[in-house]
Parts: C-alpha cells; structure tokens; sequence
C-alpha cells in the first residue's frame, strides 16, 4: 500500500486567491492511500521544499502529489526535493492548480471543485507509479553550426576558442551570408567587410573548424549529445583541394550572362566564379545551368587554363556523415519578395529597388564599383524616396505581421551615407514609425535628419508611377495633412525581412519548433531565448528572430555559451520515462517504427518459448532507451497495445481519467 | 438614436475595425479624390475612433468619395476606410430618407469597368 502526501501551494496569491487551498488540502486527507496533507504559501521556496523532505521522513511517504504550477515551471525542483530526502524522483505527480485551475477560472467555488479533482487525479496516477532510474548517455564533443553568416561564425569561433571541435555547413559557396553583402554597419558606419572578413579568415585558420561551404544537412537522427547527421556535399565541380583561387578561370569564361546573386542580380557573373574577392574558401564554383561544357559538352576552357588542374566537370554530389553532440541553427533572413506590392511598381522600374540592392550599389566591390549610380540609365540620381515598412507591419495577407526591426536604421544609415558622398542628393524618407532603440541609435537616426537635412515625412506612399522618365512617388504627409508627390530618381524600399525559407526543412529534420513566420521558436522567450526545445539545438541570429548585427553576435556567443555548457559534460543523464513493448503482445507490424520521430525502434526476430519444447521465433518492435525521447507516439500508435511508456502507461492514464469523471 | 447609438451603427454598418489602424496614412497617400476630400481617409478612420461622428456627418467628403476602394486594397492592416465612408453616407442618406437615383436609371450609363462599389454609392449620391 502507498503512503501519499499532498502538498498544496499557495503560490502567494496566484492560487490562493481563487482556490480555497486550505479546504483542498483538508478534503486531501480523507482520500485513499493519502497519510499526509499539508498547504504553504511558497511550496518551491526553500521552506517548502524543507517541509515536503521533513514529511517524506517523518510520515514514510512512498509517493508525493504537489498542486501547484504548471510541471514545467517546478517539476524539476520537486523531484530533486524528494530525492534528497531518499525519495524515487519519479515518484512525484503535480497536480496543474495554477495555469490550469486558478489563473483561468474567476468563481472561487467552481475553481475550488476542479483543483481537488485535479489533485485527485494526480493521486490517482501517483499510486500507479514506479521508481525509474535515468540512465546515462555519452557526449559526443563536437558541434554543428548551420548557417556560414554572422551568426554561425561569431558561434563556432567561440566554441572552438573553448577547445571543441566545430563544423560549419554553410549551402552557399562561401561563408560570410548576408553581412558580407552590406556596405557600412549603424550605429558607426565602419565598414561591414572589413570587420566580417577577418573573422571569416579566423575561421579558416582555426584547427578546430572545419568549414563545410555549398553543403546542406539532408538528414539528422539521434538526439542531445549523439546527433547523428548527413551532410550533403554539392558537386561544385572545382576540386577544393586543389583550386587556388587565382580566378584565371573566370577570366577565360565565355559564358558570362549569369546574374550575379551575391551582387541581388544587379551584375553578372562568368558560369565559373568565386562569389566575391574575400570568399572563404578562395575556391571556383561552376554554375552547370550556365555552363557550356556542362550543358552542350563543348568548351572545357577553364579546364584548359586551370593551372592547379582543379576543374572536374563530372564531380558528383558526396554524402558524409557525422556526429555532434550539439546543434547551432544560425540559418539567417532573405529579403521578402515584392510581387504583392505592385503600388511601388518594383517590377516595373529598374530605378525602384531594395535596401539590399542600395548597399550592392555603394559598395566598391559592388556593380558600380560604389558609385551611386541609377540601375535603368546608369546617371547619378539627384532626388532619392525611401519608403520604410516595406511589407513588415502588414496584416493584410500581403506582407508580414511584424517589425523587421533593422529597417529604421539601415534606412537612416543609407540616407545619412548619400547626403555625405553626394550633397547635392535630395533625400525624402517616408515612414510610419521611426523606431531606434538600442545604443546610441536614435542619436543615430537625429544626426540624418539634423546634421544631414535628410527630409523625414511622416506618411506612407500609396504609388509610385512613371511620368516621363521621372518615378513619381506619390504618398501621405500626416503631419500637413497633405498629398504630395515627389519626382524622384531613383525609389529605395525598405523590404522586410524573412526567415530564410531552407529553415523549415531543418526545423523538420531537427524536430525544432517554428512559428507561423518560419521563425524558429525558443524554449522560453525570455529565460531561455537561445534554446530551442528541442534538446541540444540552439538558435543564433535572424532564425529566431528579427535582430541586428550586435544583437545577432550576442545571441551567437551566448549559444556558444550554452554548447560549451554542454559539451564538457562527458554523460548526460537520460530521460528514464521512455516507451518499452510488450513482447507478448506485439504482432511485429512496425507502425511504431513509422511513426518514430527519432528513429528508436527497431524490430528484430527473436525466439520465444511457446511450452512442450517447442519454440517460435516471432518479429518484434525494441526501444532504444538512448534515443527514445519518451513523445508517446509510438504508444498510441501500436494497434495491439503493445507499447506503454514508462511513467505514461496506458494505465496510469485511464487511473487519471477515470478520477477526473468520478463524482 | 443617441449619439452613442449611432456611433455604434456606423462602426457596424462600415463592418470594420478602425482600431486595427496603425496610423501610417497610406490611405490618404493613395486616394486619387484626395484634393476634393475636406476630411481625409485616414481622418475618416481616426475620427470614427474617437467617436467624433459630428464632423464626418458634416462634411464633404462623403459626398466627393470615388467608392475606388483604393484605400481598401493598399491598406496593410486590412482596415477599409471607403467603407467607413460609405457608412456615415448611408446614415446622412437614411436620416433624410432619400432614395438616390432610380435603378431603372442606370444600365445606359454602365459599363463592364465600373466597380459594384460606386455604381452601390451612386444609387444614394447622385439625384440628392
């Protein structure tokens, strides 16, 4: 027979307000196989948590229910509570009375009625429980970083300075993302490469990463500490090994029409290229849409010239697999597409372009060698518009709900660098909110409009036309009540920004949550803002979440933080609540392997006693406890009831349902 | 009708949500009537809000309003501000009792281009 203690917290007001804790723990002590009850203001605070090991001891508890707050804000606390006082920690139930009885409920009665229900059903489960054991599980140290950006470098670079091996898969040809493409970073204005570049090269050099560039991960098994992941390497058809980088290759090229995507298709490139002068690696890549000798098998000309031998036209696609004992997601933000937004006449005018697309153009390694120069004539634009809010804020189905948060200030920045270069350059800005929190931002955001008369207008645009070669932007002035149009030359929009969309097959492989904006979601948005809840997995950067440089590089160091955290340990204690079948009843059928997320059942044959001698040998369905995440799929899957997970049986359930629907 | 009842008739009747408004004026920076509207769209939205129906009753711009709906369409927060416009002009036109032109009046003057919207509103605005 169990002996059962019950623990009702007040939780100060948060319960004691709505539920009568003093009634529910003296109707708790007339309950089957309860010997003790007790209420307290502040279950988790060292004093009660003194009082449950006080009465574990003294009254010989073999089981404990707390009512309190939701599992997964205490469960944890209570369980090493018992386990102090020798308790089985898996002999613990929490009874929900907080988020699910007295936050949502007004009456004081009703809510009173329903926490003694729920705390009868805890009693109910508790008395079905065993004492589990957690086992323990190796680390394997070593790291993967999804995502060559800002994010993922600043994160392997700070896990490898700890000692720990690292790999960066990054599907592009080189590391660098989305910073190596912008001109000059806010709040400073420094230039964004010469800061990025050198931390590309500390990567390279480091004896403790290994970059993975045009590679993606294709598939990931396993789970915290023992991930087991493929990695897809694309064919670039340029030997990494043997390639120099001297770029005689793309010099001798003949097909040349390629769009240059590092520079938004504002240029183009040869059919083999290196994306940009600081690629990392230095190493060719062939595009075989664009290629000649790929597409009609003649050319071969910069196999031709190729002095290091490096080009291997029919290079496949290899698959290499390894292990990590953590993952970074640091997979990063595209520019929004603008095809809902005909109003700004995007498509239709060279001369209406994205931020991104301004900062190729005043970038010296850009099309224009970084002189400001309009896309459709080639003529230095006189009167620039920059429209923010460009598809962020938007509920009408066309755009995204949030802020993109960067906008304000690259907006400012651009209309603060033209005013510097060309002075003689009107510049309008319409805007919506002008929003600049953070250090010395909105200092920033004064300087364009006070020091470098940039014309902020509060309003947004509603079209923009073309009248005789000049784009007329035609918008509100809030603050005059006014219409205006202003005859501009070249029209830059504040495109928002989106999770780059290779997130949502990554959030798949890695059982990783994502929200409805395919932003990666984090284990707690304040407490726990860099963990994924998934175990193991870690988020840096724009994939969680719209954010700037220094707030990217914080998020990414403070996961390098975390997985350094994790990869010293060298076992981690595995979650013993895990599925286990019934042999004697499992018909071999493997729907529980289907639906396995994990991959942790597998069948074998296995003979079984049948009496008289005789023997069967039968196919049946074998957990592994390591990998077994305890979701409980497998369980309800299994047509024969074959499948329990320990701690959730079948039974301990249906004890907790029945006590729900006794009267 | 109280002044609140009425309040609350037009917010029904435009079918609506001014709150939704994030005051970015892109209504009144794409409306093509703009010159001829002595109380703007985005006003038309604000007001509303704050219940200050006494100067949309009143004014122009019910009367000047395409019915484009080109407010509707741009705006980014599915706020329709021809359609609070559109609902004070039907609580001016009920209170006089008018009637607008005559159904019969309109097929000659119709073509495949003109939106429902302002053949809608021109029943009650034309013929006052």
């Amino acid at each position: 027979m169990q002996r059962i203690g019950v623990f009702i917290c007040w939780c100060g007001s948060n319960i004691a307000a709505t539920v009568d804790v003093e009634k529910v723990a003296e109707v708790m002590k007339y309950e089957s196989g309860v010997v003790y009850s007790a209420n307290y203001q502040y279950m988790c605070s060292e004093n009660g948590q003194q009082l449950i090991k006080n009465a574990i001891k003294e009254h010989n508890l073999t089981g404990i229910v707390v009512g309190s707050c939701s599992p997964r804000m205490h469960e944890a606390t209570f369980r090493k509570t018992a386990e102090a006082a020798g308790l089985n920690p898996y002999m613990v139930e929490i009874a929900n009375i907080r988020e699910h009885c007295s936050w949502i409920h007004k009456d004081k009665d009703e809510a009173t009625e329903k926490a003694i229900i729920l705390v009868r059903t805890a009693i109910a489960k508790v008395k079905l429980n065993a004492p589990l054991h957690a086992g323990e599980s190796p680390v394997v140290k070593r790291a993967l970083v999804i995502g060559g950006g800002i994010a993922g470098i600043q994160a392997a670079l700070d896990i490898a300075d700890a000692g720990f091996e690292v790999d960066i898969v990054e599907k592009n040809a080189t590391i660098g993302g989305r910073m190596a493409q912008i001109d000059k970073t806010f709040p400073t204005l420094d230039c964004s490469a010469c800061i990025l570049t050198p931390k590309m090269v500390d990567c390279a050099q480091h004896e403790k990463i290994d970059i993975l560039s045009y590679s993606e991960v294709e598939d990931v098994k396993g789970f915290v500490g023992n991930f087991n992941v493929k990695i897809r390497r694309k064919a670039r058809f340029v030997d990494e090994k043997k390639c120099t980088g001297c770029k005689i290759c793309m010099d001798k090229c003949p097909s040349k029409k390629g769009l240059n995507d590092f520079n938004m298709g504002l240029n183009t490139r040869p059919a083999i290229y290196i994306p940009f002068a600081q690629a990392i690696p230095n190493v060719a890549v062939i595009d075989p849409e664009q290629c000649i000798k790929m597409k009609t098998g003649k050319c071969g000309i910069c196999q031709k010239f190729c002095g290091a031998g490096a080009i291997d036209y029919t290079q496949k696609d290899e698959f290499i697999e390894r292990q990590y004992g953590a993952i970074v997601v640091a997979t990063g933000f595209k520019p929004i597409g603008l095809d809902a937004f005909n109003e700004y006449g995007y498509s239709d005018n060279k001369d209406v372009i994205t931020s991104l697309e301004l900062e190729r153009l005043m970038n010296a390694a850009g099309p224009t060698n970084g002189v400001l120069l309009r896309p459709s004539d080639g003529e230095h634009p006189k009167v620039i518009t920059f429209i923010q809010c460009v598809g962020s804020r938007d509920t009408s189905g066309c755009g995204k709900p949030y802020c993109s948060k960067i906008c304000c200030m690259y907006t400012a920045k651009h209309a603060m660098l033209v005013r510097e270069k060309y002075p003689d350059t009107e510049v309008h800005v319409f805007y919506i909110d002008v929003r600049t929190p953070g250090k010395n931002y909105d200092e920033f955001y004064r300087r364009a409009a006070e020091q470098y008369g940039v014309d902020y207008i509060k309003g947004m645009v509603g079209k923009v036309y073309n009248e005789n070669g000049k784009l007329m932007v035609q918008g509100s002035n809030l603050i005059d009540n006014e219409q205006i149009t202003i005859e501009s030359d070249l029209v830059v929009l504040a495109t928002a920004i989106e999770p780059e969309p290779s997130v949502r097959k990554i959030a798949t492989l890695l059982t990783a949550s994502i929200d409805t904006n395919n932003f990666l979601t984090e284990s707690h948005a304040k407490l726990r803002p860099v963990e994924s809840p998934t175990a193991g997995v870690y988020l840096a950067g724009v994939c969680q979440g719209p954010k700037d440089i220094p707030e990217t590089v914080s998020q990414a160091s403070a996961c390098a933080a975390k997985v350094i955290g994790l990869l010293v340990k060298d076992k981690l204690k595995t979650n013993p609540c895990v599925a286990t079948p019934n042999e004697m009843m499992c018909n071999g059928c493997s729907q529980c392997a289907n639906v396995c997320a994990y991959g942790a059942i597998t069948y074998m044959d296995k003979e079984f006693r049948l009496g008289g001698g005789k023997t069967e040998v039968r196919r049946v369905a074998s957990v592994n406890p390591a990998v077994c995440q305890g979701c409980g799929a497998c369980t309800v899957t299994c047509p024969s009831g074959a499948m329990d997970l320990k701690g959730f049986s079948s039974k301990q359930i249906m004890s907790e349902v029945e006590a729900i629907c006794k009267k | 009708m109280t002044k609140e009842e009425r309040i609350e008739n037009i917010v029904k009747l435009s079918g609506t949500d001014v709150k939704k408004c994030m005051k970015c004026g892109k209504c009144s920076g794409r409306c093509p009537a703009f010159a001829e509207m002595d109380i703007k769209p985005h006003q038309f939205v604000s007001l509303l809000g704050q219940g200050r129906i006494d100067v949309l009753l009143e004014s122009d711009a019910i009367w000047n309003c395409l019915s484009c709906m080109a407010c509707v369409e741009r705006c980014p927060r599915g706020v329709a501000p021809a359609q609070v416009v559109e609902a004070v002009r039907d609580t001016v036109v009920r209170a006089q009792g008018m009637n607008g032109i005559k159904a019969e009046d309109i097929p000659p003057i119709v073509d495949e281009f003109i939106p429902q919207q302002l053949l809608v509103s021109a029943y009650r605005k034309y013929n006052k």
